[in-house]
C-alpha cells in the first residue's frame, strides 16, 4: 500500500502541472460508525441454511416471488426480486453457509459514486436509496466491490434494489426481518459497537471454533454488517473480498480533490486560455 | 485564410444514404423496444456486466472519437497555428454529431431516463466526489458549446439566403457571437479537459474489478493524453475519407504536419504507462496475465506502432501511408478505452458479458445517423475548405 501512495502522489504531481493544482498529502482515513449506527453479525457457524430469513425478507420488504424453475420460488443470487439470500459453500467435506445481503459500509462504494445522493447513509448508517434522484446509470452497481446493488432488468421503468436493512421496519421500533425470523441466532440485530464487542468476545472464547479475524471491521474502510466464519473457511471462500483497508472511494477522492479543490485549478485553467487566445487574437492569428 | 468554406453541393439521397438510413431505422426499432419492454430483452447486460458496449463505445469511445475540435482548437488557437484553420470546422462539426450522439446513447441506456434532467438543475443534490457527475454536467455544456462553435456555419449560410425570419436572426446574432466567440472557445478547451481526464477517473471506483494492468491512480492522465492523439488520428481520416467521398482539395500536406505532435503524444502515453507501471511494480503483469496480456500488448503496439511511422515526415506525405497511421491512432486510443471500461472489467465469478443483437444494432444506427446529419451538413453548408478538385470555386 505504501508503494501504491507514493506512487499516488508522484502521479498526482504530474496531473497537477497539467491543471496548475496542488495534490494534498491524505492520510489513511478510516471511516468512523455515525453514532447512532446499527448493524448485523452473520455467524456462519451457527447457520443451518433454513432459509427462513429469505422468506421472511421478501414478505417484508413486498418482493416478487423469483421461480427459477417449477418451484414457485428458489432464487439463485441476489437479484431485482431478492435482497437477501444464503448459498452454500463446499470443497469436499467442508461445507459452511453463507449469508448475502448489502454490507452497509461505513464509507461505501456505491455512495461514492452515486451522482445525485440517491445512495446515502441515512439514519443509523443504513445505506439507503431514493428513486426521485436516481437516473438508473448503475454505476453504483460498478463501484460496489460485493455486487449488491441490482437493477429491474426486465421493467420499462425499472428501480434499483438493494437491502435496506428493513429501514421501514426500524423506523417502527422494529427490527430486520431476517434477525427477527433466526431460529438460531445466525444472524443478529443491534448496535454497531455492541456487534463488533460481541464478535470479538466469541473470537477470544473459543479461538478454536473461529477464523480468527472479524470480516468487515476493518475490510474496505469498515462494514456495519460483520460476519465470524469457521476455523477451516476463510472469508474469501464464502466470496467475501480481500479489499485491504481503505475505503472503496478514498482514491477517486483523493484524485478527484487533489484537481478539483475549490474548483480553483479549472478557473485558473479557463482565464489562462482566454488569456492566450486573445494575444493569439491580437498578434493576428486564426479568427473565427 | 486563402479559402472560404463553400457548401459541396449534390443530391443528399444517394444509394448510400439510402442504406445508412435503413441502418438508421433498424437502430430507431431496437431502441423503441427497449424503451417498452425495459434493458434486459434488448441487451446482453447483467447486475455483474452493468455497462456494456452502450457506455464503453457510444459513450467513452464515442466522445473521444469527438476529440476533433478539441485537438485542432489547441493547435490553432493556443499554439496559433493558424494554417489549419482549413481544418478546424469539419472537425468540429464531427466532435458535435460524436457527442450529441453519445448524449443519445446514454438517454438511451440510463434506465431511469425520466429524472436526467435534474442533473444540472439539482445542484443541492450534487455528489461532487463523483467523477461520473463532472462526466455528465460537462458533457451537457460541451454539446451546446460544441453547437455555438459552429453556428457561425449555419449564420454565414443564412445570411446570404432569402428567407426572412432565418436572415435576420443570423444578421441579429452574429455580431453578439462575434464578441462572445472567444470566450465560449475557451470553455470549449476547458470542458473536455475536465470530462475526458474524469472519464478515466470513473473507472478508479472500480478497484478491484478493474485488472491491476489497467487500474492505475494515473487513469485520468492517460484518458487526457489519449484522446488529444486520437482527436488528431480522426482529423486524419475525417479529412481523407471526405476529400475522397466529396472531391475535394487533397490536405495531405497539412495532415502529414500534424504527424509530429501525434507521434510526441502517443510516446507519451507509453511513457507514462510503463513507467507507472514499473514504478508500482506491476512490469511482472504484462506477460503473467493470460489472456490480457495479449490485450495489453496489442495495446502497446498499436500505440507505439503509429508514433514510430508519424515520426518521418517524408514518409508521412503519402495519402495512403497517413490514413493507415491515423487508423491506427484511432485503434489504439479505442482499444485502450474499451478494454478499460470492459474486456479487464471483471466482476467475479460467474459472470459474463458479450453484447446482444439488438444491442449492437442500436450502436449501428446511432453511427449511420451520426454519418447521415455529417453528409447533409456539410453538403448544403459551409464547413470543408477548397474548392473541387478540377473544378473552379462557385
Amino acid at each position: 500500500m505504501a508503494v501504491d501512495r507514493r506512487a499516488l502522489l508522484k502521479g498526482l504531481t504530474a496531473a497537477a502541472a497539467a491543471t496548475a493544482a496542488a495534490a494534498p498529502a491524505v492520510a489513511s482515513r478510516r471511516r468512523q460508525a455515525p453514532p447512532d449506527a446499527v448493524g448485523m453479525l452473520y455467524d456462519a457457524t451457527l447457520c443451518i441454511g433454513c432459509k427462513t430469513c429469505v422468506v421472511a425478507c421478501r414478505k417484508a420488504n413486498n418482493l416478487e416471488y423469483e421461480p427459477h424453475s417449477s418451484l414457485w420460488d428458489d432464487p439463485v443470487d441476489l437479484s431485482g426480486r431478492t435482497k437477501n439470500i444464503i448459498k452454500l459453500y463446499h470443497e469436499g467435506e467442508r461445507t459452511s453457509y453463507m449469508k448475502q445481503q448489502c454490507m452497509h459500509c461505513l464509507d461505501p462504494g456505491c455512495v461514492g459514486a452515486c451522482m445525485m445522493g440517491s445512495f446515502q447513509k441515512r439514519q443509523h448508517g443504513i445505506v439507503t436509496w431514493k428513486g426521485e434522484r436516481c437516473i438508473g446509470c448503475r454505476y453504483c452497481a460498478v463501484a460496489c466491490p460485493y455486487n449488491i446493488p441490482k437493477f429491474e432488468w426486465d421493467k420499462a421503468f425499472p428501480l434499483v434494489v438493494k437491502c435496506e436493512m428493513c429501514s421501514h421496519r426500524i423506523a417502527e421500533g422494529g427490527i430486520p426481518a431476517c434477525c427477527e425470523v433466526c431460529p438460531r441466532y445466525a444472524v443478529i440485530y443491534g448496535r454497531y459497537t455492541e456487534l463488533l464487542d460481541e464478535a470479538k468476545r466469541r473470537l477470544t472464547a473459543e479461538p478454536k471454533r473461529y477464523y480468527p479475524k472479524i470480516y468487515g471491521e476493518h475490510d474496505g474502510g469498515g462494514t456495519q454488517v460483520l460476519y465470524l466464519t469457521a476455523r477451516e473457511v476463510p472469508f474469501h471462500k464464502l466470496g467475501l473480498p480481500d479489499l485491504g483497508e481503505e475505503p472503496v472511494p478514498e482514491l477517486v477522492r483523493t484524485v478527484q480533490h487533489g484537481i478539483y479543490k475549490g474548483f480553483i485549478a479549472p478557473v485558473v485553467l479557463y482565464v489562462a486560455l482566454a488569456a492566450v487566445m486573445l494575444r493569439n487574437r491580437q498578434k493576428g492569428g486564426g479568427h473565427e | 485564410m486563402s479559402e472560404r468554406a463553400v457548401p459541396v453541393g449534390g443530391p443528399i439521397v444517394t444509394p448510400a444514404f439510402r442504406w445508412l438510413l435503413l441502418v438508421c431505422g433498424v437502430g430507431v426499432i431496437m431502441a423503441a423496444w427497449r424503451f417498452l419492454a425495459g434493458l434486459g430483452p434488448v441487451t446482453a447486460l447483467s447486475d455483474g456486466y452493468p455497462w456494456g458496449i452502450w457506455i464503453a463505445f457510444d459513450v467513452v469511445v464515442g466522445t473521444a472519437l469527438g476529440c476533433g475540435g478539441y485537438a485542432m482548437a489547441i493547435l490553432v488557437y493556443i499554439f496559433n497555428k493558424g494554417k489549419y484553420h482549413a481544418l478546424v470546422r469539419p472537425a468540429v462539426l464531427t466532435s458535435a454529431l460524436g457527442y450529441s450522439l453519445a448524449a443519445v446513447a446514454i438517454v438511451i441506456d440510463v434506465g431511469r431516463y425520466w429524472n436526467i434532467w435534474k442533473l444540472p438543475f439539482a445542484w443541492r443534490w450534487w455528489n461532487l466526489s463523483s467523477a461520473l457527475l463532472e462526466v455528465a454536467l460537462c458533457v451537457m455544456a460541451y454539446v451546446i458549446v460544441l453547437w455555438i462553435e459552429m453556428s457561425p456555419v449555419f449564420l454565414e449560410q443564412w445570411k446570404e439566403g432569402k428567407t426572412g425570419l432565418l436572415r435576420n436572426l443570423a444578421v441579429a446574432l452574429s455580431p453578439i457571437l462575434d464578441k462572445a466567440l472567444l470566450w465560449i472557445l475557451a470553455l470549449g478547451l476547458l470542458l473536455p479537459t475536465m470530462h475526458q481526464s474524469s472519464l478515466g477517473s470513473v473507472m478508479l471506483l472500480a478497484h478491484q474489478k478493474l485488472h491491476p494492468l489497467w487500474h492505475t491512480p494515473l487513469l485520468p492522465l492517460l484518458f487526457l493524453v489519449s484522446c488529444i492523439a486520437m482527436g488528431y488520428g480522426v482529423v486524419v481520416l475525417e479529412s481523407t475519407l471526405s476529400s475522397r467521398a466529396f472531391k475535394r482539395r487533397d490536405e495531405t500536406p497539412m495532415l502529414a504536419s500534424l504527424g509530429g505532435v501525434t507521434s510526441a503524444l502517443l510516446l507519451a502515453y507509453v511513457a507514462i504507462r510503463l513507467v507507472d507501471l514499473a514504478l508500482r511494480g506491476r512490469v511482472g503483469l504484462i506477460f503473467a496475465s493470460g489472456w490480457l496480456s495479449f490485450f495489453f500488448l496489442l495495446e502497446m503496439a498499436l500505440f507505439l506502432v503509429p508514433a514510430v511511422m508519424l515520426l518521418s515526415p517524408r514518409w508521412c506525405t503519402n495519402a495512403g501511408n497517413l490514413f493507415r497511421a491515423g487508423m491506427l491512432v484511432v485503434l489504439a486510443g479505442s482499444l485502450y478505452r474499451f478494454t478499460t471500461y470492459l474486456i479487464a472489467f471483471n466482476p467475479g465469478p460467474g459472470w459474463s458479458y458479450f453484447p446482444a443483437v439488438p444491442e449492437m444494432l442500436v450502436t449501428f444506427g446511432i453511427v449511420a445517423f451520426e454519418i447521415m446529419v455529417y453528409i447533409v451538413l456539410v453538403k448544403r453548408f459551409p464547413i470543408l475548405a477548397g474548392a473541387p478538385q478540377g473544378a473552379a470555386a462557385r
